[in-house]
This record gives C-alpha cells, structure tokens and sequence, in this order.
C-alpha cells in the first residue's frame, strides 16, 4: 500500500477523526516501526476490550508492532479471544469460521502472490491455542505440508477463553478447567514438533515476559515465509480470568513459565537459515 | 497462460455463434470455466462431481486458470475459496452431498462476508446409509445459507449458469455468493447436445474494487475497520448492526432478480400457463414433468409447466401469476422431505391446492408415469 492512499485530502483533513489523522501522520506506514519504539507512534492495535492484564491483548499487540510491513500485512483470525483486539486492528483482518484460519489464509496469499508479483503482502495467522492445536489442527498442518507462504501465530492461553475457560489441547496435563472437571489427562499438544516436521522452516516458542525477543522472532517468522515457506510462532499468553489469577501478575506467570515449561526454543531449517544469513543477518 | 479474447458478457452469451457439442455434464462445467476467465480454483473429490473437477484441473494445466490444488476436504476448500476471493479473485469449486454438509458452514460465512464465489453443486444422496446416488435433499438445507441459487435442468443450463453465475455474483449491489445446483449423475453423466461459445473468448474479469466492502489486500485506507461483519459487543449498536448487516445480504439477493433476468431471460419459464394443472418443479424433474406432459395430453388433459430456474431468489409473485388459473399444483422432486414443494405451498399461500409429489429419492429415475397420475386424479377432481 502507497502511503499516498492514507494521507488526508487537506480540504477534507478536518473532517476526519482525530484518530484517523493521527494514524497517518504517526502510524507505522510509512516506516515499519519496532518494540523499541512502542510508546512513540500510533499502534495498529489501541483501545480493545480484553479483560484487565489479558496475556492475548498484550501477545496480539506486541505481535502488530513486530510486522516488518505493516502496510502490506493482512491478519487473518478466527474465533476466539484475540478477535477482540483484531477486530479494530488498523489493517485488513478477516475472521471467518472457527479453526479454518490456515485454508483461508491459504487461499489468500496465493492470489495476492498473483494479484501483486511485485510487493510482498505478508499474510500472518494470528489466533488462538484452540484456534490451531484443536478445531483447525487438520487445516493447519496441512497448509503446512502444502508449504504456503504464510505465518502462523498462535496466541496460547492454555484454555478457551473466549467461552469461558474449558479445557483446549493446549492446556497442561492434570490442569482442572470446564470440561475438564477430574483434570486433563493427556500432555500438551506439541505444535511446536508437529510445525517442524510438517513443513515449517522456521518455529519460535516465547512469551509475553520477553517483549523483544517476540519483536524478533514474530519478524523472523514473516520475512522467512515470505520467501521460504511457512513459519510457525507460539506465544505464552496467560488468561487472568479463566485462571483466577490477579491481573497484575500475568507478566510474573510468564516470566516464571520461561524457566519451565515455556523456555525460549527456536528451530530454523538449513535453507531458512541460508537465506536469512545472506538477506538479514546484519539486522537480524 | 493461453490468450483469449475479453467480450462483453452480452456477446458470449447471445451473440457469438454457437457451436453444438455432443457432451457430459461435467464436461459443460470444464467449457463454461474455459470461458469465465477464472483466476483459482480448489478442488476435492467427491461423486458425482469430481469428474467435473478433474476436467477444471486440465485447463489449469492447458494455461486457463491461474491456480488450482486440491484441498484437504470440504470444510477446507470453502474456506480457501474464501480467502482468494476475499483477496479479490474471481475463483470457481464445486462439491456435492456429503461434501456440502461438510462444508455447511462456510456457505453463510460467504455471503455474510460479501463473497461473489461461483461454486457448483452436483447434488446426490446425504449419508446415512451411503449413497451416491442422485438426490437433491442438500438443497432443503442450503436454502436459508444467504446465498443465491440457480438450478439446471441440464448441461445446457449448467453451462450457461455457471458463465452467468459470475455476471450475478459480481455486481456491486449483489456480490453475495452464487450456487448454481445440478442432478448428480442425471446431468453429470449423461451426454446431451450443449451449444457453446467460441473457446478464444472470455468474459471480463473480476474488479476487485466493485465489492461493497473492502478488499483484504491493504490498497485501501486501513482506518479500523473489519473485513467481515462481527460485532459480538453486548450492546444494542452492535446488536443492530449485525441486524442490518443481515438484512442487506436478503436485499442483495432481491436486488439480483433483475441481473438473473437480464442473464437468465427469467427466474422461472411457463408453459401453457393458463392451463388448470401446472406441474412447478427445477432441475431434472422439469425433464421428466415434459414427458408426462405429453401423455397427458394424448389423452385430452390440459397440463402446463413451470421451471423454476432461480430457487433464491425465489419467484414468487412470477409463480402467482403464472398459476393464476390452475386449481391444481403438482410438484416432483427427487428427494424425500418435498422442498420444493413447501416453498410453492409457502408461495402461493394456499389458494391453490399443491400436491407435493410424487417424489423419488435414493437414486431411483422419476418414472413420467408417477407424474402422469398426479395429472390424471388432479385433472379429474
Ligand atoms: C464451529 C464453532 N465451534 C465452537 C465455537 C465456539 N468458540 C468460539 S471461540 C472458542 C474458543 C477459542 O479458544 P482459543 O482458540 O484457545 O482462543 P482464546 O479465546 O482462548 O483466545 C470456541 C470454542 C465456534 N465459534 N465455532
Ligand atoms: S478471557 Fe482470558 S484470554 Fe479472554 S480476554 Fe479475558 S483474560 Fe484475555
Ligand atoms: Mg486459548
């Protein structure tokens, strides 16, 4: 997208909403902002209606200030607790049915791959665990061995928010949630190894605790699938309100994930590791 | 890609010399898509219309179409289906009975998402048990899924709609999806004569910009907005936009008539209209109702026939006043639960008996002679 298309028409440049006017004077346009810069321009994602401390809305908006071209990057969602954020997410974001998020955005970036040969429009996946490891686990792996072009993020708060706290495939063994009343009997999914046998060239596990390791690996993710082939994200989000834990305390429960079972883990194929050592690895 | 020539819709379809063809049903389907300038198009096996499907993939291959795969499974297809045309594609998929249940729920979601997706439906039984057998009871559920439905007769029809689908579908005061339904195997399988266009021409393509919503390919100014109608606050302005929301995909639909006429001719064809007993029925069932017809009148009684080309919209006030005289319906279909005919009853709100049936489901023909009775105890009442 040319900036051109957002600026204001000076006659009309009153009539607009400040926040739109805001957008394309300080948005991250015309020169793709990063992490560091949050708190100096004006997000893709602002006001949302997330409960207090949610890890989804803070997963959902460090991801939307790590897209290096925002101005070409369309968000497909699905149901599910990050569609709150998303739904007045400054970009095009669809949301279609639960858990067919992989196949839409399958479809999507073929065409603008031919609608426009020559710009990259990156199309991310930013859902939830439900969203990918459960109802659109089949669309997803198989998007993977397909190898489309596309980013996968999964925004994982260990449950179904959005309906009120059940027991999703990402939900850790023994964990009591609706649904779950005696507790989860089986692990974890592990997408993480799924994504790497099934295609992805590049996986990244993190969390919301480390805001500037997600600005790396959500870009990674996007620039690598632009050119090599799909990348798969797994952010730890924890939900206060399914929990029951104080708001406050979301980032400490991620920061003391990363010593558990949520550790930093990346894995890059030898061809995305050549291609990214030849294109990017001085900014890397 | 193979070079054609781009012609007004109104040449391809009325003017240019036709050439007569002796061919299958999915055989139309590959001849219509040759011409309908298709950017994608997704497949997945399913009988009786993978035939079809497969034929699609040849001219990918020959250089027609821009892309094809086949997709993982129904669900699925729909879905990718969606993306390209959200993407601001003209893309074609077909599917059929089981198939079309397993991607029920993608169909509302193209029409409230103000997809112009063509898709065919090659109808055949629903599991359980199996079958793979003709039988339009798919149609009883994709009836209030928002999207626009055309029925063939036969292959000349299925050709001719699947090129006029697009022309529907894509007008900026429609842009809901189109579904143009035939009988699996009936049509599918079966060869007939087919009048086609010249193969060096083609219809315009798809403007991505004629959609009434904004194309998800970030050329548009990206104010917080969605690209689909979701409103899920608990407030009343959110209740009242997904209320309006809906009501303008039923007035997209209505504002079609006028398109599906201007391609179609008519939403529906009469015969003999003023007679006292009409036969109203679509798809196949018009074939076998000709049959009747004409015994019918060997023997002295007085029948006429309406085909109902367009199933949503549905041409209700044409049906009142095609039937105006008639004391008598009579609707065949083939599937068991008689759709067509509550939609008739619905139609014609009760001023004229309507005889729902005979109806033959599970694979078997409709035997004229079944029509034939209706005909005869209805012309003798
Ligand atoms: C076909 C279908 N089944 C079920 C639902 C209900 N549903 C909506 S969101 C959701 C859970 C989402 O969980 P997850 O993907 O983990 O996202 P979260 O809300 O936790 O962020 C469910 C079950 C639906 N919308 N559609
Ligand atoms: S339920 Fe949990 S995940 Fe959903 S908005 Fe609230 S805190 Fe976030
Ligand atoms: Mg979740």
């Amino acid at each position: 997208m040319s900036v051109k298309i957002i600026r204001p028409t000076a006659a009309f440049a009153d009539l607009l909403p400040a926040e739109y006017l805001e957008l394309a004077a300080n948005g991250p346009y015309a020169s793709p902002k990063t992490i560091n810069d949050l708190g100096n321009f004006k997000e893709i994602i602002e006001e949302h209606p997330h409960c207090a401390g949610c890890g989804v809305a803070l997963g959902v908006r460090l991801t939307a200030a790590s897209l290096p071209a925002p101005a070409d990057t369309l968000i497909v969602g699905t149901a599910g607790c990050s569609f709150f954020g998303l739904a007045q997410a400054a970009l095009n974001y669809s949301c279609s049915a639960f858990g067919n998020q992989n196949a839409v955005a399958s479809g999507l970036k073929r065409m603008l791959k031919i609608r426009y040969p020559d710009t990259h429009k990156d199309v991310v996946v930013l859902v939830g665990d439900g969203g990918i490891a459960d109802i659109g686990l089949d669309l997803t792996l198989h998007s993977w061995f397909r190898r489309e072009k596309i980013a996968t993020i999964m925004v994982d708060n260990e449950v179904y928010g959005n309906t009120g706290g059940q027991e999703s495939g990402m939900t850790q063994e023994g964990q009591v949630l609706n649904m779950a009343p005696k507790g989860k009997n089986f692990a974890k999914i592990p997408v993480f190894e799924l994504a790497q046998v099934s295609g992805c060239v590049y996986c990244a596990r993190v969390t919301v605790a480390s805001p500037k390791k997600i600005g790396q690996v959500v870009r990674k993710a996007i620039l690598l699938a632009r050119e090599v082939g799909p990348t798969y994200v797994q952010i730890y989000t924890p939900c206060p309100t399914n929990f029951k834990f104080p708001p406050q305390q979301t980032i400490n429960i991620a920061k003391k994930a990363e010593e558990g079972h949520y550790s930093f883990r990346e894995f890059i194929s030898d061809e995305a590791q050549a291609y990214w050592e030849k294109n990017f690895s001085s900014s890397a | 890609m193979i070079e054609q020539k781009v012609v007004a819709p109104e040449y391809l379809f009325n003017e240019a010399e036709r050439e007569e063809q002796f061919i299958t049903g999915s055989e139309a389907v590959r001849e219509a898509i040759r011409r309908a300038n298709v950017d994608m198009a997704i497949s997945y096996p399913i009988t009786p219309q993978s035939e079809s499907m497969h034929l699609v993939g040849d001219i990918y291959a020959e250089g027609y179409i821009k892309e094809y795969f086949r997709g993982e499974n129904e669900f699925a297809v729909m879905s990718s289906v969606a993306g390209a045309a959200m993407g601001g594609v003209r893309v074609f998929t077909a599917t059929g009975g089981p198939g079309t249940l397993r991607a029920f729920e993608a169909f509302p979601t193209w029409a409230g998402a103000r997809l112009p997706v063509v898709c065919a439906f090659m109808t055949r039984g629903i599991n359980s048990p199996l079958s793979i057998q003709p039988d339009t009871l798919e149609m009883a559920y994709m009836l209030d899924t928002g999207i626009i439905m055309l029925h063939a007769e036969n292959s000349q029809d299925l050709y001719d709609m699947i090129l006029q689908a697009f022309m529907i579908a894509e007008k900026p005061e429609v842009h809901i999806p189109v579904g143009v339904f035939v009988d699996g195997f009936f049509v599918t399988h079966t060869r007939d004569r087919v009048k086609i266009a010249p193969p060096d021409i083609k219809l315009p393509p798809y403007n991505p910009y004629s959609a009434p919503v904004p194309v998800m390919d970030m050329e548009n100014p990206p104010i917080r907005q969605m690209r689909d109608p979701f409103v899920m606050k608990s407030n009343f302005i959110s209740y009242a936009a997904h209320a309006s929301w809906q009501q303008e995909i039923l007035a997209a639909a209505e504002r079609s008539r006028r398109h599906i006429a201007h391609y179609l001719g008519s939403l529906l064809e009469a015969e003999n209209e003023n007679a006292q007993v009409m036969i109203v029925a679509s798809g196949t069932a018009v074939s076998q109702s000709r049959e009747a017809i004409e015994s019918a009148r060997q023997e002295g009684l007085d029948v006429g026939l309406v085909k109902l080309k367009s199933l949503r919209p549905f041409p209700t006030e044409e049906l009142k006043a095609v039937t105006a005289n008639a004391k008598a319906v009579i609707v065949p279909e083939f599937n068991r639960v008689g759709w067509l005919a509550r939609e008739v009853r619905a139609a014609l709100e009760a001023k004229v008996k309507v005889v729902g049936g005979p109806r033959v489901f599970g694979g078997m023909t409709m035997p004229p002679d079944l029509i034939l009775d209706e005909i005869r105890r209805c012309a003798n009442e």
